[in-house]
């Protein structure tokens, strides 16, 4: 068969042979690809590993000068940024931020927990499905709200018009404000996740509980969410280690006043707002001041993914029962 | 050839049967208590009808025998008997079905009370993922039970056929048991809750001979004190273990219908409707 066999069939299913020059260059084009997109995959790995990099590079050169001991057991946090003549003798415990952070990432656990994972039981077990289809992109436009927002929200309404009202001592930056809102904004993260753990208990088992003469509410509490716990327990911790790692409402509604204290009216600093502070003020590079940044920043690093190598280890665990 | 074996599960049934199990058959559906009942029962998911005019009477501590090919409404049919469609959107129902002479159907009737005294084993075995005796003792927790809990759950396991194989794992998971042994438990669940009527959905279709077999002579044993409505596409299944069997048929426009009910012995061997027949010859469904 030559060529002419192909044309009488027509022009358009004309087949040109492909010389080795064209198989070489397509070699060529197909390899390029193949680069580009393992480029593209590495970089968000490099990156990652390039800040580990760097926080380890400044951390260990901090823990140089500061004792690890102290940075962990002293009460105090007083880095001395200005180096003014004020003559306070610099501390670097870094309790006091550690407690602003838990305070608030407590605060907002019950908040945004027991709400969350009321709002999954709804939206998976009662909710028809038109509600659903109104409530779960609401949810999401919750989610979406820029967070220097929400921390407006939290210093010129939930603080000014909620909790100075309730508590007239209380000062206008306070970790409870802070609070409330960091919880609000996780609330779509709990639900949502939540949510996705019920729906993926099969069907069969809440049919099961129904004929044993089980309710609505008693399929829900003693076989969908215990079914579902593992997926619900994660939840939770990732949304924990979202608000341990939230920045702008903490920086603008809570305060900047590192403070060892589990009093949720008074006011703090959590280790997100002091890295801001830091960040933003005029610490030169290099100095101590500076690489308390990195030692704090490092201990958010792993307390975040301490928590999500739990959450991920939950989920693991959740798929594997029904597959 | 497919008859013949039929009509000799059949004829060795009824021969070897004890003699308190011969039931004169004839007479039999005016003799027995019913304890179930349908009117004229039709069913309509949305637009589309399922179940058009069904009659039929459950008689009490008797097995009952849906069968018919895929897609005729036994599996409607059997979850109408607890109102587990009820579940579905778009779910609606015309008719009667009466149980101990109630409409369960009926104004201010509570599905939860229907389902607490009808009891039902479904097509896969669907036990909780917690331990055994949790399991069983589900039902009980759910209604209030009084008495002690741990002689319900070695009860309904005993009569369940269980009780020896999982004595010493009430603790374990009950995902750890075999396929045979959830669906006994499932069963023990379900008779836990001392219900009246045990509905079973295909119970033996995911499961292997052996463990089939055991859940028949468990049947056998089970309505010597409850009703059971068992729905099966096996023929042979039904003719093993159903004193009545009802047949059902898709009709034209794909709604279940009822064309043949009466005393196993009878609709295999002498079938009153030509469709029986061919279904039970095996002519086709």
């Amino acid at each position: 068969m030559g060529v002419t066999d192909i044309e009488a069939v027509g022009p358009a299913s004309r087949i040109r042979p492909r010389g080795p020059l064209e198989a070489r260059l397509r070699h060529g084009r197909e390899a390029a690809i193949h680069g580009v997109l393992f480029l593209c995959a590495f970089v968000s790995i490099f990156t990652t590993l390039a800040i580990i990099a760097t926080l380890l590079e400044e951390t260990i050169g901090f823990f140089g000068e500061v004792s690890i001991i102290d940075f962990l057991t002293d009460t105090k946090w007083i880095p001395g940024l200005g180096g003014g003549p004020g003559g306070l003798e610099p501390h670097f415990g870094i309790l006091p931020l550690l407690s602003g952070t838990l305070l608030v990432a407590a605060g907002a656990a019950v908040v945004a927990l027991p709400v969350g994972l009321l709002t999954a039981i709804f939206l998976s077990e009662y909710a028809p499905e038109w509600l659903r289809g109104i409530v779960k992109p609401i949810l999401e436009v919750l989610a979406g709200i820029p967070t220097v927002v929400l921390g407006f929200f939290a210093l010129t309404f939930v603080s000014e018009d909620i909790i100075k009202v309730l508590f007239p001592e209380t000062k206008i930056f306070n970790a409870a404000s802070a609070a409330i809102v960091v919880g609000i904004m996780i609330i779509p993260m709990v639900s949502s996740l939540s949510e996705d753990a019920m729906s993926a208990v099969p069907r069969s088992l809440r049919e099961g509980a129904y004929a044993l003469g089980a309710t609505k509410l008693e399929v829900a509490l003693r076989v969908v969410v215990p079914a579902a716990l593992s997926g619900i327990v994660a939840s939770f911790i990732l949304a924990i280690s979202r608000a341990i790692g939230e920045t702008m409402i903490v920086t603008l509604a809570a305060g900047a006043t590192p403070n060892l204290t589990w009093n949720p009216l008074d006011s703090i600093q959590t280790m997100t707002a002091y890295i801001v502070q830091v960040s933003l003020g005029e610490t030169a590079q290099g100095s101590l001041g500076f690489r308390t940044i990195f030692a704090v920043g490092m201990t958010l690093f792993v307390m975040t993914l301490t928590l999500n190598v739990i959450s991920q280890y939950l989920l693991h665990r959740f798929r594997e029962v029904y597959e | 050839m497919m008859h013949e074996q039929l009509a000799d599960i059949v004829a060795e049934r009824f021969v070897t049967r004890p003699p308190e199990l011969q039931i004169d058959l004839t007479p039999g559906l005016q003799r027995e208590e019913t304890i179930l009942e349908t009117r004229g029962l039709s069913v309509w998911y949305g637009g589309f009808q399922a179940l058009r005019d069904i009659s039929l009477a459950v008689p009490g501590r008797r097995i009952t025998a849906i069968i018919g090919p895929s897609g005729c409404g036994k599996s409607t049919l059997i979850r109408c008997f607890n109102r587990m469609n009820d579940l579905i959107p778009g779910f609606r129902v015309e008719g009667e079905l009466l149980f101990e002479g109630r409409n369960i159907y009926g104004r201010g009737i509570d599905p939860v009370d229907v389902r607490r005294r009808i009891g039902m084993v479904f097509q896969k075995p669907n036990p909780f993922p917690k331990s055994v005796y949790e399991n069983v003792a589900f039902g009980a927790r759910v209604n209030g039970y009084v008495g002690k809990l741990s002689e319900i759950v070695e009860r309904a396991l005993r009569r369940a056929a269980l009780w020896d194989e999982v004595k010493d794992k009430l603790r374990q998971n009950a995902l750890a048991l075999s396929g045979g042994q959830q669906q006994r438990l499932c069963i023990a669940r379900a008779l836990a809750i001392e219900p009246e009527v045990i509905l079973m959905d295909e119970p033996c279709s995911a499961l292997d001979p052996v463990a089939t077999l055991k859940i028949e002579d468990l049947m056998r044993e089970l309505a010597e004190r409850y009703a059971i409505v068992i729905v099966t596409h096996n023929m042979q299944q039904a003719a093993r273990v159903a004193d009545y069997s009802a047949v059902m048929m898709m009709a034209e426009d794909r709604a279940g219908e009822m064309i043949e009910f009466g005393p196993t012995r009878q609709v295999f061997t002498t079938p009153k409707e030509k469709r029986t027949e061919d279904y039970i010859t095996g002519r086709f469904g």
